[in-house]
């Protein structure tokens, strides 16, 4: 397992190494650059600032000065924010992220579950379909139309919680964008649970245990519920990234200081460091989620066998 | 004897805690301030959300008041020399910086300094470059520092030499490019000195937080001269990048003031919260840029049968639902230095129909009709408005025989575009910097040949006029106010008649104010300096 794991490791460089290289480039092509704002600059001016971030250098040096700086840890200011660099800017808003994809990710996975689990056990009854129901809702409404109703409704109406905004310690702040971030991802884990659930529970092993006599309780948790996790954790890994990385709206829609909107916005406005800082940080936060949820595959099917 | 002394102490620190609990519940201001500030340092910002925070936390010679004139700030008076090129400022004897120390003339000769140099690489550096040989210094032509028309006579008093008469540059001197800097701090502290606990101000408020993506937070200095007048003791600036949002926020009560709303939402605001919403004039005007180094809209007449078949009136009350006011000339209403009669064409108020018919007999003149219509691409970047005001213009032009391609980008690539004259009619937008008629009008110049390349500025549209050229030359030189305005009106009917570009509306700022804040005054710069407003609770 450890040799396995090690492996899966020193294949990362060369993927991070690819992903630099690839976003570097098409970065690069990409038409319009940093300074392409709504005013012409200057020349000179152009010049001094192009100068300041090296951008006057071929682009096979610009590569080889980024490169190295990565290989150091530094991955070169921000040409956009230019009072932070851009490991500095992740510095600060990683721990966030990560604070606030891990909460909804545990509450949506915990919830979810149990809905599904919930809605499998009373297949084709009223609480099944009552969960199949709202299940849909956070899958079809888009997170920033939902973050903007329930701002309405639990911020402006009722005054329950603030709307937005978000200062160190104020946990309040974080129930509602939580709630929203929290959803679709939910609403997924509740439908493969309830998915595999059902089929589990219509093997022929779980017909023998039930003919042996033994209580629905003990099938579930015993039987049931080991093999019925096999798809869902598959899931896990994916959605784990995807609240890390899908934290955009939530971030943008409650101003909260994550990294998710500098994944978009960044690459609108060209700023070329921040883009590549936050892509490498996601490959790698991926790579290391996928590697995770392998090890734990194989731990749940002994039909997987690593090698 | 010990004992009672501890206890004394004890009570006297308790009373005091009491008295600090009870009476000292700060005021504050939590502004919705939009974007998120790419820096604090005034050399490198160039935003308006970058100016609401750094004009609080720096002051320079001149300041605003609420209507956002320019009034003393960290200079007391000033003279001016009769041929209007050297001005001497008197700083204030207590003007101080947030650290304790005194602000010197120095401070200013350091800013400016750093400013031009081409190491700085700022942006807004040319806002500035009225002064004598800060053009030729950020340049790289000069490279002695000493040789930059802004002298320390001595500690309070600073002498700026002009290239030439200037007559709005005092307004300049509001911009944050004009704005004194520590250069000890910028040495001690490099790139993080604008960081809280490092950030040095001499305005009214200090930065004591900063969380990126999130908000900023200021306090008032005990240093500024004006203290004891300001009513608001704290101000967030929050980010508030999704106006929908930010609107939730407010009437959540969470926000005082909003920098921006949904158009949409003006209606809703005006019955829902009445009074609240303002909508006000602002210094800007809303246009299509025409490429005319290529044709077809190197032709006047087609350039006239697009422009004069585009009805304003509707864009702004109904396209939008914010109310703008049709634009037919160049220079915004209420611009200074501009005295006379706005430029209003005898064809803008003719009626609809005929116009159209006139601009249908244009086209025809020049081979198009509805059966052979002008094909153009219509550029825009990718916005809600943008697109609302694109269909619509391409429809009033369909009916004069011209059939519009819609082709929206991000910014970047949009103005990446229109530099490269990669375009027929493109949309853009232009905010004066500073409020001076030729600021805007600088927009219609003939580029100029700079290492063998032509450098068009922000004349997209390549208009080149000789005759406009040297009215604005003829402008610049001249000391007489009403005679300079006289030579700028007539480079605007210049430009203007011969549709130099199709000027759509004038901008409008959109700020939403909560009624406990008062001193909040609409002006045309959309400047509102928080020393100016006060909130009930």
């Amino acid at each position: 397992m450890l040799s396995y794991a090690l492996r899966r490791v020193l294949s990362a460089i060369p993927i991070v190494f690819i992903t630099i290289t690839v976003c570097f480039f098409i970065l690069r092509l990409a038409p319009g650059g940093p300074f392409d704002g709504e005013r012409a600059l200057p020349p000179d001016v152009l010049r001094n600032l192009r100068a300041y971030y090296n951008l006057d250098q071929p682009l096979i040096v610009q590569f080889f000065i980024y490169v190295g700086g990565v290989l150091r840890g530094d991955f070169g200011p921000s040409m956009v924010m230019q009072d932070f660099t851009v490991s500095r800017l992740l510095a600060i808003g990683l721990p966030f992220t990560l604070m606030l994809g891990f909460t909804a990710f545990i509450l949506g996975t915990v919830g979810g579950f149990i809905a599904g689990a919930l809605a499998a056990v009373n297949q084709n009854k009223w609480p099944d379909y009552l969960l199949v129901f709202i299940v849909l809702i956070p899958l079809i409404i888009p997170n920033f139309l939902m973050a903007n109703i329930v701002q309405l409704v639990f911020g402006v109406y009722l005054h329950w919680l603030p709307v937005g905004g978000y200062k160190p310690g104020q946990i309040m702040n974080l129930v509602l964008p939580v709630i929203i971030l929290s959803m679709p991802h939910g609403a997924r884990v509740a439908r493969l649970v309830r998915g595999s659930m059902i089929e589990v529970l219509g093997t022929n092993y779980i017909r023998t245990a039930r003919s042996k006599g033994l209580g629905p309780s003990l099938i579930l948790t015993r039987h049931a519920l080991k093999p019925a996790l096999l798809p869902v954790v598959s899931y896990l890994g994916p959605g784990l990234s995807y609240l890390l990385t899908g934290s955009l709206v939530v971030e943008q829609v409650f101003a909260l200081p994550g990294i998710g909107k500098y994944f978009i916005t960044a690459a609108l406005n060209r700023d070329y460091g921040l883009v590549l800082g936050t892509t490498v940080l996601y490959v790698f936060i991926i790579l290391v989620l996928n590697l995770i949820v392998d090890v734990l595959y194989a731990y749940l099917d002994p039909k997987v066998r690593l090698r | 004897m010990k004992i009672s002394q501890v206890l004394k102490a004890v009570a006297t620190a308790g009373a005091l805690a009491l008295f600090m609990a009870s009476g000292a519940s700060a005021v504050t201001l939590n502004l919705g301030n939009g974007s998120e500030p790419g820096s604090l340092d005034p050399h490198k910002v160039s935003g308006d959300w970058e100016n609401r925070i750094v004009g609080e936390y720096l002051e320079g010679l001149v300041a605003e008041d609420a209507k956002s004139n320019a009034i003393p700030g960290q200079a007391e008076s000033w003279t001016i020399s009769d041929d209007g090129t050297v001005y001497t400022f008197k700083l204030r004897a207590d003007a101080m910086w947030s650290d304790g120390q005194p602000v010197v003339a120095q401070n200013f000769v350091d800013a400016f300094q750093r400013l031009f140099d081409p190491k700085t690489a700022s942006e807004y550096a040319y806002l500035q470059f009225p002064i004598k040989n800060s053009a030729k210094i950020n340049g790289g032509e000069i490279t002695d520092f000493n040789e930059l028309g802004v002298k320390a006579i001595d500690d309070k008093t600073l002498e700026i030499t002009l290239e030439a008469s200037t007559p709005f540059f005092l307004s300049a001197l509001t911009h944050y490019t004009a704005f004194p800097i520590r250069k000890d701090i910028i040495e001690k502290f490099g790139d993080q000195w604008t960081q809280p606990g490092n950030i040095v101000g001499n305005g009214p408020y200090q930065i004591v937080e900063w969380v990126p993506g999130s908000y900023l937070r200021g306090v008032k200095s005990d240093t500024y001269y004006g203290k004891d007048a300001l009513k608001i003791d704290e101000i967030r600036w929050d980010n508030t990048e999704d106006l929908t949002a930010a609107l939730n926020r407010y009437r959540a009560g969470e926000l005082d003031i909003l920098t921006d709303f949904p158009a949409d939402q003006y209606e809703f605001l005006k019955s829902n919260y009445p009074d609240q919403a303002h909508v006000a004039p602002f210094l800007g005007v809303y246009y299509y840029v025409l490429n005319q180094s290529k044709p077809p809209l190197d032709n006047v007449n087609i350039r006239k049968a697009l422009s004069i078949s585009v009805l304003r009136d509707v864009i702004g009350p109904d396209v939008l639902g914010t109310g703008e006011l049709p634009a037919y000339g160049w220079v915004p209403p209420g611009t200074s230095n501009y005295e006379g009669a706005q430029y209003l064409p005898a064809w803008s108020q003719e009626p609809y129909d005929q116009r159209v018919a006139e601009a249908k007999k244009l086209m025809e003149e020049a081979g198009y009709t509805a059966a052979n219509p002008l094909k153009l691409q219509l550029r825009y970047n990718t916005n809600e408005n943008h697109q609302r005001i694109a269909v619509a213009i391409s429809d009033m032009w369909k009916q004069i025989g011209v059939e519009v391609e819609l082709f929206n980008a991000e910014t970047a690539v949009h103005y990446d575009a229109l530099r490269a004259g990669d375009f027929n009619v493109g949309r853009a937008g232009w905010l004066l910097d500073y409020d001076d008629a030729s600021n805007s009008l600088d927009l219609l110049k003939t580029g100029v040949m700079q290492d063998g390349e032509m450098n068009w500025g922000n004349n997209y549209g390549r208009y080149s006029n000789p005759e406009f050229d040297k009215l604005m030359v003829d402008a610049s030189n001249e000391l007489d106010l009403v005679k300079r305005a006289e030579l700028m009106h007539k480079a605007e009917a210049t430009a203007m008649d011969q549709f130099a570009a199709i000027p759509i509306y004038w901008y409008v700022s959109k700020n939403v104010v909560s009624p406990k804040i008062s001193g909040f005054e609409d002006n045309a710069k959309d400047v509102h300096r928080v020393r100016w407003l006060s909130k009930a609770e």
